[in-house]
């Protein structure tokens, strides 16, 4: 059983996924345990999967016993383990949130809500575990076109955004696949390692046609996880979807598919292509500037809480983006920990936001006023989400912040760190701002419409146990990922540790 | 001359990337929403044909073992006579010295991936058709420019 633990992270969503489809109909009471209980079963493998990797190293799980390049492989190592883990717990905390969110938003669509969700984390899942080129794109378009109907099934102007979304999504998964049709024409293999294997042997390094390939498969990547000047199709759909999506969405995707730039980056090109050959280290880092910069004034702009928070997402893109292109060991690391820091915090975040558009109905920060006292536990929850995204230790997102700024100095990319220091500088004042509406805020002393707000706001209690509880266990988390941050490093460094970086950035 | 033989001697790159181009030019500039999933479907349409082109080589055929290559002709005949346990041996004896020469069979693989792209194709315009005939029941056009501007009025 446990060494099918690989195979039961992915197949668990899908099968259960089958089954909402088939039961949900008739009873929709059956969805969520269904859902609960697949997802519970996808982070018991997860978490045995990882201790596999730790203890006896990575893990080539063949399906079928088809050995690649012919078959099809899982490939799993210290990076993939703790992504996956991450992205099975957040799909899990976000189903428990949905118990209540998903009926109330989609009264009628309960069964096939549930059935893209798992879907959708089926996709996810895949994209991080899988080791074939192709499959990936397959995959890629596995969680973006359930996306896209999970984001569609929302408000008005959520259509239009799901719309967007669509075609942007499908030119860069296009774009993707174009290049990985490049990879196959030059190395004849769709296997990740052994595509690598074939360019190192064939000495292709230098090829145009690889050159293109890896440009190519960049622009794809990162009009998917919205890289600043590609990111217009995010703000929207975050903000306007079910906030069951925005939860579940906002957090992982655009987190994957960082983990899919890094793969790419240092499995199938090699670092010494990416970092050296193609010196485009400068100008990428310099983009993620931009990206953090404009990310964060963006989010500063705005008075719709969702929106602020998905601009949030477009400046922590920067971030890892910026931390990867360093070519720095410290820069690496401090990325692939921010992408499961970042993964827990945009979660905390999220869900709060959907618990003030359930209790209040309105998307404004207005909305927050006086909530310390009315809902104090909610308020706690989102204080540590929201000083860990400022980067307050000892919560997760200091310490991130900490391995990216080490990074950034030791390579000697100045800029990153002056933006990264900026942004939690605005993040500060963003959060700030919000606490002090909700710990200060006064109603508005306007005589007509003064006691309309008074009853709206009176009305709100705290949340239910079903939405309290996800908020408060992913604090807990942000904390206890903060606390343990050596014992993830220490996952990570040992992955990181076996790629050469040795660039000095003149 | 010397252009036109960089032109001619790759020519399904330039059409596919003329195709390409074609498509992405829909989906970025037309203001209907359906001319814009057009141009996607031209533009997905584009990658297979590249995928295709990269598997075709000069004078293959399909992938497809001939009997006569598997099973020589001297011993089709009386083929049926013999016991299942004696073909068996005959065929592994021949697979085993059976020589195929790559070069005349085209590679199945590209056009094997395609099958796969075709269907994240259909899904994707599916999909793409539903949120636009969503999109037309609340705001009751298919023109981005007027879409927006409901928007904007009813803010």
């Amino acid at each position: 059983m446990i060494e099918q633990s690989p195979a039961i992270i992915v197949l668990a969503p899908f099968l259960f996924s089958i089954i909402v489809a088939i039961v949900g109909v008739k009873r929709e009471g059956i969805c969520f345990p269904l859902v609960l209980l697949s997802l519970a079963i996808t982070v018991a493998a997860s978490v045995a999967t990882l201790i596999q990797v730790v203890d006896t190293g990575p893990i080539r799980y063949w399906f079928g016993g088809w050995e690649p390049p012919m078959g099809i492989e899982l490939r799993v190592d210290g990076l993939n383990a703790l992504v996956a883990l991450a992205v099975s717990i957040v799909s899990l905390l976000t189903a428990f949130y949905s118990k209540r969110a998903v009926p109330a938003e989609l009264p009628d669509k309960v069964s096939q809500y549930y059935t893209l969700y798992l879907l959708l984390v089926t996709g996810l899942l895949g994209m991080v575990l899988t080791g074939d080129a192709f499959n990936l794109y397959v995959l890629i378009e596995i969680s973006a076109l359930t996306s896209y109907a999970l984001i569609g099934m929302g408000s008005k102007r959520a259509t239009l955004a799901a719309y967007k979304y669509l075609i942007m999504g499908t030119i860069g998964a296009s774009f993707y696949l174009l290049g990985v049709g490049y990879l196959y024409i030059k190395t004849g293999s769709l296997n990740m390692v052994d595509i690598q294997g074939q360019i190192v042997a064939n000495g292709l390094l230098g090829s145009p046609a690889i050159i293109v390939s890896f440009i190519l498969i960049m622009v794809g990547v990162w009009i998917k996880m919205a890289f600043f000047p590609l990111h217009a199709w995010l703000p929207n759909s975050y903000a306007y979807g079910p906030t069951t999506t925005s939860a579940l969405l906002g957090p992982l995707v655009t987190k994957v598919m960082i983990y899919v730039m890094i793969r790419m980056i240092l499995t199938v090109f090699s670092p010494e292509f990416a970092f050296i050959e193609l010196d485009w280290n400068n100008i990428v880092v310099w983009m993620s500037v931009v990206a953090i910069l404009a990310g964060s004034i963006s989010a500063l702009a705005q008075t719709n809480l969702q929106k602020m928070l998905a601009f949030l997402i477009i400046a922590e893109v920067g971030y890892m983006v910026g931390g990867v292109w360093l070519a720095d060991d410290m820069g690496m690391v401090g990325a692939i920990y921010h992408i499961i820091a970042d993964a827990f915090m945009t979660l905390c975040v999220f869900l709060f936001a959907g618990i003030i558009l359930t209790k209040t109905g309105k998307r404004d920060l207005s909305a927050m006023e006086g909530l310390f006292k009315k809902m104090p536990l909610t308020m706690v929850g989102f204080l540590v989400g929201a000083f860990s995204l400022i980067g307050i230790p000892p919560t997760a997102g200091f310490f991130s912040k900490w391995y990216l700024i080490q990074g950034g100095i030791s390579s000697g990319q100045y800029e990153y760190v002056v933006a990264l220091l900026i942004s939690s500088l605005i993040n500060a004042v963003l959060f700030f701002r919000i606490i002090e509406i909700a710990y200060f805020g006064t109603k508005p002393a306007e005589g007509h419409g003064h006691h309309h707000e008074e009853e709206s706001a009176e009305g709100v209690t705290e949340a239910p146990f079903s939405m309290l509880f996800p908020l408060l266990a992913t604090a807990a988390l942000l904390l206890g990922i903060g606390l343990y941050n050596k014992e993830v490093v220490a996952i990570i460094t040992d992955f990181v540790s076996q790629f050469n970086f040795g660039v000095i950035i003149p | 001359m010397e252009v036109f033989d960089a032109i001619s001697a790759k020519f399904n790159y330039w059409i596919y990337i003329i195709i390409m181009m074609i498509g992405l030019y829909a989906m970025m500039s037309k203001n209907n929403l359906v001319k814009k999933l057009i141009g996607m479907s031209i533009f997905q349409t584009a990658i297979i044909l590249f995928y295709v082109s990269i598997g075709v080589k000069e004078g293959a055929t399909i992938p497809i073992l001939y009997h006569e290559q598997v099973h020589p002709a001297h011993d089709s005949g009386h083929h049926g006579s013999d016991t299942e346990h004696a073909a068996d041996e005959h065929v592994t004896a021949h697979a085993t010295d059976l020589h195929i020469e790559p070069d005349q069979f085209t590679n199945p693989l590209p056009h094997v991936l395609m099958l796969t792209a075709i269907v994240v194709g259909v899904a994707t315009l599916g999909l793409g058709l539903a949120l636009t005939q969503k999109l037309y029941r609340e705001f009751g056009s298919i023109e981005e420019s007027e879409i927006l501007e409901s928007i904007k009025s009813a803010k």
